[in-house]
């Protein structure tokens, strides 16, 4: 089986796990800019880590002959801090043509607040001055619904931006349709506990279509699983779904969203 | 797949997730304190499951989301309780 990881923070795991997504037949794996768990001091603390994803990782990777890619923004947690958030938005262009950049992302909100919705559209804003891909991530838990709905008002209203060039992440059951029927890819991450388990996972795919849906694991530092793409095609699989399909939801559709993006190329 | 699939499929699990739920009402019950939003967003969340409707997950899900939407003035926190803080019934 061939899989492509599309949301994978392979900062926060160990070598290891690179080694165990090639066994399971990762093609490839894709990196968001995110939240480390703790809040940076400043703008040169995103300057590093954007170096990590763009110069490190792509490394580390390269050891299993796993072609590495990355979006970068300032996470929607560290968003509240306006001064912070312009300065990191600023330093974005430095990196943007890097080999490995897919766009910009993960952005989108957390706590649904006011500041979270001014950063928010300085992200889209960049991603449309230079023609990016958009990852988008949506709230947790109890936000999510609100978050979602948020996301979606305000990129129906830029002009600019195409909703087939957006995926919106971490869907479930209450608003995998309100992404889809409003032309924008989506997202199911598969965690223990929060966000989606395969089961339901594969309840969606059956529900809403495979046509602009795909599955990661969103692994890093909480409790994740970097093999749940593989795990939940197994699945499918004692569902009774064909490799056909499976291969057309786990490795051909991120394939089609993020080969929009120049970068994408896989040997 | 078939209603008999499904079930050989899902039942075992869906059971043991049954009583870990039951298990989980007995250990809140015989604890010391009174309910909080969370716990009645989860029991209003519960008499979903016995109602005929499709969408189960749908609405149980609704019923643990913030129905509002205008945005907060500032976030105060990063993290998510699992229940809207001001539900009520």
């Amino acid at each position: 089986m061939r899989y492509i990881e599309p949301h994978a923070h392979m900062v926060s795991r160990v070598t290891d796990d690179y080694a165990a997504m090639a066994m399971a037949g990762c093609q490839a794996v894709c990196e968001p800019a995110f939240w480390a768990g703790f809040d940076r001091g400043s703008a040169e603390g995103f300057r590093d880590y954007f170096s990590l994803l763009t110069e490190h990782e792509p490394k580390r990777a390269a050891n299993f002959l796993l072609p590495h890619f990355c979006w970068l923004c300032i996470n929607p947690k560290e968003s509240e801090d306006l001064k912070l958030a312009d300065e990191v938005l600023a330093i974005i262009p430095e990196f943007i043509d890097r080999p490995n950049v897919l766009g910009i992302g993960e952005i989108g909100l957390n706590k649904n607040s006011r500041n979270e919705i001014i950063v928010l559209e300085k992200h889209v804003d960049l991603a449309a001055r230079f023609n990016q891909l958009i990852l988008v991530h949506t709230p947790h838990l109890e936000d999510k619904l609100k978050g979602t709905r948020l996301i979606i008002d305000l990129l129906k209203n830029e002009s600019r931006i195409e909703p087939g060039r957006v995926l919106i992440d971490h869907v479930e059951e209450h608003t995998a349709p309100l992404v889809l029927e409003a032309g924008f890819w989506a997202g199911i991450t598969l965690y223990p506990q929060s966000k989606c388990t395969p089961p339901r996972a594969i309840d969606m795919v059956e529900r809403f279509g495979a046509e602009r849906l795909w599955l990661n694991c969103a692994c890093d530092w909480g409790k994740s699983d970097p093999l749940a793409v593989p795990k939940t095609a197994l699945e499918m699989r004692t569902r009774g779904h064909s490799e056909e399909k499976i291969d057309f939801l786990v490795y051909r559709n991120p394939c089609r969203f993020l080969g929009q993006s120049p970068v994408f190329k896989l040997s | 797949m078939t209603r008999d699939e499904v079930l050989n499929l899902y039942f075992l699990d869906a059971r043991s997730k049954l009583i870990d739920l039951a298990a989980f009402l007995d250990r809140v019950e015989g604890s010391a304190g009174e309910d909080d939003f969370r716990v009645r967003s989860f029991r209003a969340a519960l008499r979903h499951l016995s109602e005929s409707e499709r969408e189960k997950a749908k609405a149980v899900l609704l019923t643990l989301s913030d129905p509002t939407t205008e945005p907060l003035e500032k976030a105060t926190t990063k993290g998510a309780a699992g229940a809207w803080p001001q539900f009520k019934s």
